[in-house]
C-alpha cells in the first residue's frame, strides 16, 4: 500500500500560562493514498490540533510526521507554506471565501501564490469550477451564491492546486440537508473517480458512514480505527 | 493581482479610504500650492530685479559724519563724474558707467502739474538700466555737452501730465519753471523690487540738471554711479575693482572705512528672495506635519484593516501565502493609499494655486519637480507607515488567524 501520511508518536503540548495542555498524546497513524477517511471525536478531543498538524499549519512538539515521504515536523514556516500550497487542500466549515471577489478569483488564489501565469491560473481555476459543477458561475461573488455553492467554490479552490490530500473540516456543518448531500456526493466522486485522498472531520455518523475508514479521537489519542465498506449513497 | 487586490480592498470602503487619505491629500495639496506660490513670488521678484537693468552695479556716496553724528547713506557728496569716468577707464570688466543726480520737483504741462523725481543723467545711464523707448529717442552726448533743455519722461508722468491721445514727444513741459522739450517716452518697467514706481520719472541731461535745477555744492558731484558688466559672474570681481579704484581716488587709508556703498542687482534680489525662502521653509514645516498626521492615519486604518481581515489572512496563509506575500499585500495597500492620496493632493494643490492666482492675483508656478517630489514623498509616507501594520499581519499565526471571529 502506498503510504501518503505517516505519523509516529505525535505530541502537541500547549502552554497556557502555567498550565500545560497535552492536546495530542503520542498519536500514531498511517493513511494510504486514495483513502477516504473520517475523523470523529468530541470537542476537546484533539481533532482540531491533529487537523492543524496534518494540514501543515502547525508543527508537532515531538514525534514524526511524513507527508508523501517528506519530513514535515522540522520544516520552516515558508517551507510549510509551500507544502500547504502544493500538497494540502483545505475545505472549512464556514467556506472562508474572499468577499467581493469572484468565484474564479477565489479559486485562483492558491495558484497565484504558486506564481503561475494569470492565464494558467484562470484556465485551471475554470476547470476546477467545472469539476464541482459551477461552470457559468465564474464571475459570481460569494454573496450571490447559496451556501452549498459557496462550499463547492471552496472545494474547487482546494482542488485547483492538485493536492495530495484534501482536508475537510466539518464541510457540511453550515449547510442544509440537501446541500450537505451535494457536497458529500462531490467528495465521494472525487475519491472514487479521481482517487483523491480525503480526510473529513465530522460529528455526523451519517457522513462518516460514506467514508471507507473511521477514526475516533479521545483525549489526544486514537481510540478506534475502523475500516468499513462505505455506503454507496450518502444519506443524512 | 496584488495591485488589483489593493484597489479592490480600498474600493470596498471608499469613504474610509477617502478619509484615510485626507491627511495626505491636505499635506501634498499644501506643499504643491505653497511651493507654487513661493516659486511664483520668487519669479516675480526676479523679474522685478531684472527690470533694474542687466548685471547692474550701483555706487552711492557714503554717509557723512558731522561732529560724530552720522547722517543717512548718500548724504555725502563724495562721488563725482570724474570717478565714474575713471572707473570705466581703469576697469575693463565694466561695459559702461553712468551717473545720475536726482531732485523731486514740480513739473507742469499746460494746465496740469505733477510732483515727480527729476534725474540728471549721463547718456549711458539708460543703456545700463536696459531702458527702451516707446516714442522719441535718448539724450545724446551733444545734449549733455551743450546742457540742452531736453527731457525724457516715464509712463506715469505721461499719464498725469497729458490728456489721452496727446502726443508727448515734441511738446514742451516746464520743470521748476524752466521749459524743456520732451524728446522721448520710456517704456513701462512697473514696480521696483522695493515697491516704488519706476515709471514715475523724468530724465534730463546731467549738465542741465546741475546748472538749472539741482542745487549742488560743487560741480561734478553725483547722486549715484551706475555700472554694468557683460556677465553676471563678473559682478563680484567688478565690485572689488570699483572699491579699489575709488579708495585710491578718495585717498582713503587702510584703517578708514569706505566713503561709498556698492550694491549689485544680485544683493538687492537676495534680500527679497530671503523673505520668500523663510516663507517656503514655514510652508514645508506645515506640510511635513500634515504628511506625518496623514501617515499616522494610514497606519491606524491599516491596523484596523489587519484586525478585520484576520480570517482572510489566515485563509491566504492556509492556501500557501508566505510571510512576504502578506507583507507585500499590506505594503502595497499602504503605498496605494499614499500614492492615490498624493495624486489627489497634487490635483487639489494645482487647483488651489490656480484659484489663488485667479482670486488674489498672486503669481503661481507649478514646477514638474515639485509634482514628482510630492508623488515620491506620499508613496514613501505610505510605505513607512504601512510597515508596522504589514509586518503585524505577516506575523499572524495561521491557526489563530483562521479561528479568529
Amino acid at each position: 500500500m502506498d503510504t501518503l501520511i505517516r505519523c509516529e508518536e505525535l505530541w502537541k503540548i500547549y502552554r497556557l500560562g502555567d498550565v500545560q495542555v497535552q492536546a495530542l498524546r503520542g498519536l500514531s497513524l498511517s493513511i494510504a493514498r486514495g483513502e477516504f477517511v473520517s475523523l470523529m471525536g468530541a470537542s476537546g478531543s484533539g481533532k482540531s490540533t491533529f487537523m492543524n498538524l496534518l494540514g501543515c499549519l502547525d508543527v508537532p512538539t515531538k514525534g514524526l510526521y511524513r507527508l508523501d515521504g517528506r519530513d514535515v515536523a522540522s520544516a520552516s514556516p515558508d517551507e510549510l507554506a509551500d507544502i500547504r500550497n502544493r500538497h494540502i487542500g483545505f475545505v472549512f466549515q464556514s467556506f472562508n471565501l474572499m468577499p467581493r471577489t469572484s468565484a474564479l478569483e477565489n479559486v485562483q488564489l492558491p495558484l497565484f501564490y504558486r506564481g503561475l501565469s494569470l492565464r494558467d491560473q484562470r484556465a485551471r481555476a475554470a476547470a476546477a469550477l467545472e469539476r464541482v459543477g459551477l461552470s457559468g458561475r465564474e464571475q459570481h461573488f460569494p454573496s450571490q451564491l447559496s451556501g452549498g455553492q459557496q462550499q463547492r467554490v471552496a472545494i474547487a479552490r482546494a482542488l485547483v492546486a492538485d493536492p495530495s490530500i484534501l482536508l475537510a473540516d466539518e464541510p457540511t456543518g453550515n449547510l442544509d440537508t440537501e446541500s450537505s448531500q451535494e457536497i458529500m456526493t462531490i467528495l465521494t466522486d472525487l475519491n472514487r473517480q479521481d482517487h483523491l485522498t480525503i480526510l473529513v472531520v465530522t460529528h455526523d455518523p451519517d457522513i462518516a458512514a460514506v467514508t471507507s475508514r473511521e477514526l475516533f479521537l479521545k483525549d489526544g489519542q486514537l481510540i478506534a480505527d475502523k475500516v468499513q465498506v462505505p455506503l454507496s449513497q450518502p444519506i443524512s | 493581482m496584488t495591485m488589483v487586490t489593493a484597489f479592490r480592498v480600498l474600493g470596498r470602503n471608499r469613504l474610509r479610504a477617502g478619509l484615510t487619505m485626507l491627511g495626505i491629500i491636505i499635506g501634498v495639496g499644501a506643499v504643491i500650492a505653497m511651493v507654487g506660490i513661493g516659486q511664483g513670488a520668487k519669479e516675480a521678484v526676479r523679474a522685478q530685479v531684472a527690470t533694474m537693468g542687466t548685471n547692474l552695479i550701483i555706487v552711492w556716496p557714503g554717509s557723512t559724519t558731522v561732529g560724530g553724528v552720522r547722517n543717512a547713506a548718500g548724504g555725502a557728496v563724495t562721488l563725482t563724474v570724474a570717478d565714474a569716468q575713471e572707473l570705466k577707464k581703469k576697469i575693463p570688466l565694466l561695459v559702461d558707467t553712468g551717473w545720475a543726480k536726482r531732485d523731486v520737483t514740480q513739473i507742469i504741462n499746460g494746465n496740469k502739474n505733477w510732483n515727480g523725481p527729476v534725474n540728471g543723467i549721463s547718456p549711458s545711464y539708460l543703456t545700463i538700466r536696459d531702458w527702451s523707448f516707446t516714442g522719441g529717442g535718448p539724450i545724446t552726448q551733444a545734449d549733455l555737452e551743450a546742457g540742452a533743455r531736453v527731457a525724457i519722461i516715464g509712463e506715469t508722468i505721461v499719464e498725469n501730465l497729458y490728456d489721452p491721445g496727446e502726443e508727448p514727444v515734441g511738446s514742451t513741459i516746464r520743470i521748476k519753471n524752466v521749459p524743456f522739450r520732451v524728446v522721448g517716452v520710456l517704456s513701462a518697467k512697473g514696480q521696483s523690487a522695493q515697491g516704488t514706481d519706476q515709471d514715475d520719472v523724468i530724465f534730463i541731461p546731467f549738465t542741465t540738471a546741475e546748472r538749472k535745477l539741482v542745487g549742488t555744492s560743487f560741480l561734478g558731484s553725483v547722486g549715484a554711479i551706475f555700472a554694468s558688466t557683460s556677465r553676471l559672474d563678473d559682478l563680484p570681481e567688478a565690485v572689488e575693482a570699483i572699491r579699489e579704484v575709488l579708495r585710491l581716488r578718495h585717498r582713503l587709508q587702510a584703517d578708514q572705512a569706505d566713503d561709498f556703498t556698492i550694491r549689485t542687482q544680485v544683493d538687492i534680489g537676495k534680500v527679497q528672495e530671503g523673505a520668500s525662502e523663510t516663507l517656503t521653509v514655514m510652508m514645508f514645516a506645515i506640510a511635513s506635519i500634515s504628511l506625518l498626521v496623514g501617515g499616522i492615519g494610514i497606519m491606524n486604518i491599516l491596523l484596523v484593516s489587519v484586525t478585520e481581515r484576520t480570517r482572510e489572512i489566515g485563509v491566504r496563509m492556509a492556501v500557501g501565502a508566505k510571510r512576504r506575500h502578506i507583507l507585500m499585500q499590506f505594503l502595497i495597500e499602504a503605498m496605494t493609499l499614499g500614492l492615490v492620496g498624493g495624486i489627489l493632493g497634487i490635483i487639489v494643490g494645482v487647483v488651489g494655486a490656480r484659484v489663488m492666482t485667479f482670486v488674489v492675483g498672486w503669481p503661481t508656478i507649478i514646477s514638474p519637480s515639485s509634482i514628482v517630489v510630492a508623488s515620491v514623498f506620499s508613496l514613501a509616507v505610505g510605505l513607512f507607515f504601512g510597515l508596522y501594520p504589514a509586518n503585524k499581519a505577516s506575523r499572524l499565526n495561521p491557526i489563530d488567524a483562521l479561528r479568529y471571529e
